[in-house]
């Protein structure tokens, strides 16, 4: 780059004499490069993505922190106040640890939330490509499918499919995934269609590429950057749509450790021990709030079409 | 204007009748035949051969449809397996007892939302304006039916100054608007009902208003000589479409999403029809309170369009 600053030799050495001196060296980054930059200077992100990180590695080593065994119970010691007989945060309505089955649920929690995203990116994500490219039929057999899926509110779309075809966390992930396909398929259309008419496409065409090459190559690498931070920002919606199936009955079942299900639990002594009851709600809001501060972060990173 | 009325109105009918194919295949989805679904498990075998014939089993799956659809069409969702009473009576009760909820929960939220939002788009970094901003991510990432446990264990439990359940002392049937008593029980669920939706319309109006206020035309307006409050009224008009979109989406989430808060606060509305629904596996109810609040939601879309190309006429001409 350093050549751009050097003068035109042909130009008389008193030409803009003074009003513009050499112009100062700067490195151009490259795009990944500037998102990191930007990422390093965003304390806010950087302090929730550790957040985020502790979070993660809590489940992992849930053995190795959790105090105690998850499914133990203990008649004696049921639904007592944090501190008890070792006990950091008290017991639920079985005896068991609270603690560690908070730690437990980690581990469900950050899968419900990881996995249906991730889903629905593959699959939306190939299906909004998929018509963006074919356009006409196809692109409008797609796209109105989705809208019908679009018209129920995301929660009752959840309740409905799980609800017919019974809890468990299989049908927990499906129901969750089929909710946020229609919009990754949106989002990945929207990009496909807008990079389809645009004049490289042609030029790739023109010079032989076939239609998977230029997908692979040209359509990819534009659709991948939106639906990753649409994905990213779907990940805390899924763990509060998990936790809410839990909590109704679908989802992860017991004795399985999960928020939203031991929140439905603990709901039966609520007059008891409201503090305990309260716990698995704030685990929730804790690791939800940080996907999203997360998200909303890389998000600004990675925006630069202003 | 009146051909975009009826073009809305043609367009939302290929919508209602998939969201009506999607609640049919609900049956299939469920595990088993779904005979089994539709009759209490100790059926006789005569009783499974007059329903088989009466929702037409024996048929194929697009005739089936059809058979359902009519049936749906005259107001006919089945009969509940639990309460053997026909669904299409369960799943009004419901709705009308969820739309007490929505009457006050919606105003609350939209007019807080607006006016919060509205006073940080205009004074940006002002006390309100960080308040809104905050509130907008706490209020995404909140479990909704966490905040109403939160909340009963504050003001029923520890306050004991609001009841923390149900729906009055003499249950749904003697519910009035008008009785201060009944109106105690309506506190919380509105409040844990309103509060998210709150700091997201409260976020859209802040982002809506701070977009049309670097506009061009606010510039000329103010050159012109026109007064700080003539001004946020012309921002406000034009920040409006952005914001009725959003109020429309919570509307249908207010309708539908509150199934989780009705089960925390067992408000006999139609998300707590549809948590007894998945605990006795009654699917025909599911389906049709499914059906009924989705309608609702696509209805809502419909009239949030409408109202969009009354208020822009751009959106009109689109």
């Amino acid at each position: 780059m350093s050549t751009m600053t050097l003068k035109p030799a042909s130009l008389p050495a008193n030409v803009n004499d003074g009003a513009e001196e050499i112009a100062p060296v700067t490195r151009v980054r490259s795009y990944w490069q500037s998102v990191g930059y930007r990422l390093r200077h965003d304390y806010i992100t950087l302090f929730f993505g550790l957040m985020v990180v502790l979070i993660v590695l809590a489940a992992v080593f849930a053995p190795l922190l959790a105090p105690f065994d998850p499914y133990a119970q203990s008649v004696l010691g049921r639904i007592k106040p944090p501190g008890w007989r070792g006990h950091p945060l008290g017991t639920d309505e079985l005896g068991r640890d609270l603690l560690t089955r908070l730690i437990y649920g980690g581990r469900i929690s950050l899968m419900m939330g990881l996995v249906p995203v991730l889903i629905a990116a593959v699959v939306g994500g190939t299906l909004g490509v998929i018509g963006g490219f074919a356009g006409k039929v196809a692109n409008s057999a797609i796209m109105r499918t989705m809208d019908v899926f679009y018209a129920f509110p995301s929660i009752l779309l959840a309740v409905a499919i799980s609800g017919a075809m019974g809890g468990g966390i299989t049908n927990g992930i499906l129901s969750l995934s089929l909710v946020f396909i229609p919009a990754m398929c949106r989002v990945a259309e929207t990009v496909t269609s807008q990079v389809r008419g645009l004049d490289y496409i042609e030029a790739a065409r023109a010079s032989g590429a076939g239609t998977l090459t230029i997908i692979r190559h040209h359509v990819l690498s534009n659709v991948l950057g939106p639906v990753f931070i649409y994905a990213s920002s779907l990940v805390s919606v899924s763990i509060l749509l998990a936790s809410g199936l839990s909590f109704l009955g679908l989802g992860v079942q017991p004795p399985e450790p999960d928020w939203g299900l031991m929140l439905s639990t603990l709901r039966q002594s609520l007059y008891v021990a409201p503090l305990n009851c309260a716990m698995p709600g704030i685990a929730i809001f804790i690791t939800s709030i940080c996907f999203n501060l997360v998200s909303d972060g890389v998000r600004a990173a990675m925006d630069v079409r202003h | 204007m009146g051909w975009y009325i009826l073009r809305r109105i043609v367009f939302a009918i290929p919508i209602a009748l998939g969201v009506s194919v999607v609640c049919f295949s609900l049956v299939y989805l469920a595990p088993g035949d779904p005979l089994q679904t539709l009759l209490p498990p100790d059926a006789t075998a005569e009783t499974i051969a007059i329903v088989k014939h009466a929702y037409g089993f024996d048929q194929p799956i697009p005739v089936q449809y059809v058979i359902w659809l009519w049936h749906v069409l005259h107001g006919d969702f089945g009969r509940s397996i639990a309460t053997q009473r026909p669904v299409t009576s369960e799943v009004f009760g419901a709705l009308s007892n969820t739309s007490v909820l929505a009457l006050f929960a919606v105003p609350l939220s939209f007019v807080m939302g607006y006016v919060l939002g509205a006073i940080a788009g205009c004074f940006p970094g002002g006390v309100i304006d960080r308040l809104v901003t905050g509130s907008a991510v706490v209020g995404v990432s909140l479990p909704n039916y966490w905040l109403g446990l939160v909340l009963v264990i504050v003001f029923a439990v520890n306050l004991s100054i609001l009841p923390a359940s149900s729906m009055g002392p003499s249950g749904s049937d003697n519910f009035s608007l008008i009785s201060p008593d009944d109106l105690r029980y309506l506190v919380l669920p509105v409040l844990t009902l309103a509060m998210i939706p709150i700091g997201l319309l409260a976020r859209t109006t802040r982002a809506a208003v701070t977009e049309v206020r670097s506009q061009d035309f606010v510039t000329t307006l103010r050159a012109m000589g026109l007064g700080e409050v003539a001004i946020i009224r012309h921002v406000l008009k034009n920040a409006s479409p952005q914001v009725l979109t959003v109020m429309g989406l919570q509307f249908g989430y207010l309708m539908g999403g509150s199934i989780l808060v009705e089960t925390v606060f067992t408000w006999p509305g139609s998300g707590f029809l549809l948590s007894k629904a998945i605990i006795n596996r009654d699917i025909p109810v599911l389906q049709g309170t499914i059906l009924a609040l989705s309608l609702v939601f696509v209805f809502t879309n419909l009239v949030v369009d409408l109202l969009q190309a009354v208020m822009d006429p751009r959106i009109r001409r689109a």
